[in-house]
């Protein structure tokens, strides 16, 4: 019996607490309105440039057919996939994107700490922010540039490496746009010249920060410069590195498409060690117009890297909570 | 100790002379090439000490410059449009974001990061711009596509609303009676031009050396970007007469070019801009990059 007459009184007060709440968040939203009405052109073209081409991955799953369009193309299964998994390809274009990056992120970290620790050494500011701004330069001009400064220094006939080669070693000129061979180690050069600069200024940003008091109980200690860098700077500045690394390496599946493609001139004849999945992606649907391969090979690459940004983020969280991503 | 210390500062002096040089040279180099004379070019190759000066790469550029005329044109429209509409969208995306009290605050922040995480990828992006909005060939294909909105700089932006416009500031004028969008464009605004400039300096950047769109959107010439027409003559100098003159012409023409000299010409006419108004934004551009790292 009395538990019969409590049950709607909780029932209303329940009722009353909904409609409070409702209440107040009606109320929030007319505060809000204008506020809310500011984010809508943001949110609409992040729908068309991100959303719906997301929603536009099954076409992986389609064959295309251009009179029925992307919605009433027919479904395929899985069978682009398999072209692509059966050819060599996919294997290939892995493989090359998973080692440039590799080679990227271990080269631009170890040269970048070396310059950040090395130029946190020079006391005289103007100096300093003289070397910054010319080993920033390369990272803010567009690979088409990269590709002009490579060719003056690669191309066969006049090329600079070339004539002192023959000047200075008498070797015979190499033909660098012909041999694949050699692309593998132009291009992770090509990569630290343009991103180690920029690198090496995040980190040295961060060194900044760090409390001066540290390094002065420690020179009162009496510990050498040295030591200093690998017991103060390099622990301090970990979690940046962590984050950056994290970063990088939740990208290992991405490419820089531009150097894949700009700087070594979009060349056949290099295509095997500089063919990576997003240079494999453009020339399936421009060149070749084989929409369908190309899309299941941007579909698996996104995958991929979700899969991935997921996992690296996870061990990060388990190593230190602070320095995961979300 | 003192002789130590000495050496040491020497050699990282030295390192950093080398890593500037390093950096310099390849400009350097294209540059020098850019003024040598073709024959000797043709005898030496590419020096950086030419045995021969000569301008007559760029005499020749000029006599006919409607090509790079156009598509510098193009970059520039495309650039200062971009960017202003840009830097808008981004602020009006980011300003809310920072608001605490905002409805849906958590959806419209994961609406934003999930775009970094996952991405269709290009193929159905393209075909998004290409088939249902009928951009090939427009202007708006240079502007719009990837580079109207970065999520990484609208939470950048956030980041610094957040910690530079105080509440407090934003609730007293409300109680004076200012609207959220007046409170926006007469308060907050005003008082965040450092992180504007550096976003706006970010955007500038990207929409100035913007090739993938134009390659990806534009068949006609006529709209190619300066980029495009430097990816476009450094595969194939031939490029730069083919498009502007008539068949008879150009055969002459085409004999009479300095072609080594004037493709490295092309490239400092391209990147020239740049290359002076470096010295101007560096300092705001390595102060973005450093507040980016902060926030991190």
């Amino acid at each position: 019996m009395k538990a019969a007459e409590t049950a709607p009184l909780l029932n209303k007060s329940a009722h009353q607490a909904v409609a409070k709440k409702q209440g107040h968040f009606i109320r929030s939203l007319k505060k809000y309105k204008w506020l809310l009405l500011m984010t809508l052109p943001g949110v609409v073209y992040l729908f068309i440039n991100n959303y719906i081409p997301m929603y536009g991955v099954i076409l992986a799953f389609k064959n295309l057919n251009y009179a029925k369009g992307i919605w009433g193309s027919d479904w395929v299964g899985l069978d682009n996939f398999k072209f692509l998994f059966n050819s060599d390809t996919a294997y290939v274009i892995t493989r090359n994107t998973f080692l440039y990056n590799f080679a990227f992120i271990i080269l631009n970290l170890v040269l970048a700490l070396f310059v950040a620790l090395t130029i946190n050494e020079i006391k005289d500011k103007v100096i300093s922010r003289f070397y910054q701004s010319t080993f920033l330069l390369p990272h803010i001009i567009s690979m088409v540039v990269v590709a002009y400064l490579v060719y003056s220094f690669l191309n066969a006939e006049s090329g600079l490496v070339n004539r002192l080669l023959v000047k200075w070693f008498h070797v015979d000129p190499i033909s660098w746009y012909s041999e694949a061979g050699y692309w593998p180690y132009i291009l992770i050069i090509v990569n630290a010249w343009k991103n180690v600069g920029y690198l090496s200024i995040i980190y040295f940003a961060s060194i900044i920060g760090i409390d001066k008091e540290f390094y002065e109980a420690a020179t009162i200690d009496g510990a050498s410069k040295w030591k200093q860098m690998t017991r103060i700077t390099l622990p301090l500045i970990a979690p940046i590195i962590t984050t950056m690394t994290l970063l990088s390496v939740s990208g290992i599946l991405r490419s820089d498409f531009g150097l894949f493609y700009q700087v070594p001139m979009n060349t056949g004849a290099l295509i095997p060690t500089t063919n990576t999945i997003d240079t494999f992606v453009y020339r399936a649907m421009i060149s070749s117009g084989d929409i369908g391969m190309s899309a299941a090979a941007g579909f698996y690459q996104s995958a991929a890297c979700f899969v991935l940004i997921l996992v690296a983020n996870a061990a990060v969280r388990r190593v230190n909570k602070q320095d995961a991503l979300f | 100790m003192q002789q130590k210390n000495i050496f040491s500062t020497s050699m990282i002096h030295l390192f950093f002379w080398l890593f500037t040089i390093v950096s310099l040279i390849p400009f350097a180099l294209i540059f020098m090439v850019s003024i040598t004379d073709e024959d000797s070019i043709a005898m030496n190759g590419y020096s950086l000490f030419p045995s021969k000066i000569s301008f007559a790469a760029y005499t020749f550029l000029f006599n006919d410059f409607s090509e790079i005329a156009k598509a510098y044109g193009v970059t520039m429209i495309t650039t200062v449009i971009g960017t202003a509409v840009s830097l808008l969208i981004t602020a009006l995306f980011a300003y809310p974001l920072s608001r605490s009290g905002l409805p849906f605050r958590r959806t419209l922040s994961f609406y934003i990061f999930f775009t970094m995480l996952f991405s269709g990828g290009m193929v159905p992006w393209y075909m998004t711009y290409v088939n249902m909005f009928d951009m090939k060939n427009t202007l708006l294909s240079m502007i719009i596509p990837n580079l109207l909105l970065s999520a990484f700089n609208v939470l950048l932006m956030r980041s610094f609303f957040a910690n530079s416009i105080p509440e407090s500031v934003v609730e007293s004028a409300t109680i004076d009676g200012a609207s959220e969008i007046m409170i926006f464009f007469k308060i907050v605004v005003p008082l965040s031009l450092p992180i504007m400039a550096t976003i706006g300096l970010f955007n500038t950047l990207s929409y100035w050396n913007d090739w993938y769109n134009c390659m990806l959107f534009i068949d006609k010439p006529e709209l190619y970007n300066i980029q495009y027409l430097m990816t476009k003559t450094l595969t194939n100098i031939q490029y730069l007469i083919m498009k502007s003159s008539s068949s008879a012409q150009a055969g002459d023409l085409l004999a009479k070019m300095p072609r080594e000299t004037v493709r490295m010409a092309l490239a400092i006419v391209g990147i020239a801009p740049l290359l002076f108004a470096y010295p101007f934004f560096q300092k705001y551009y390595i102060s973005g990059i450093t507040s980016g790292a902060v926030k991190g």
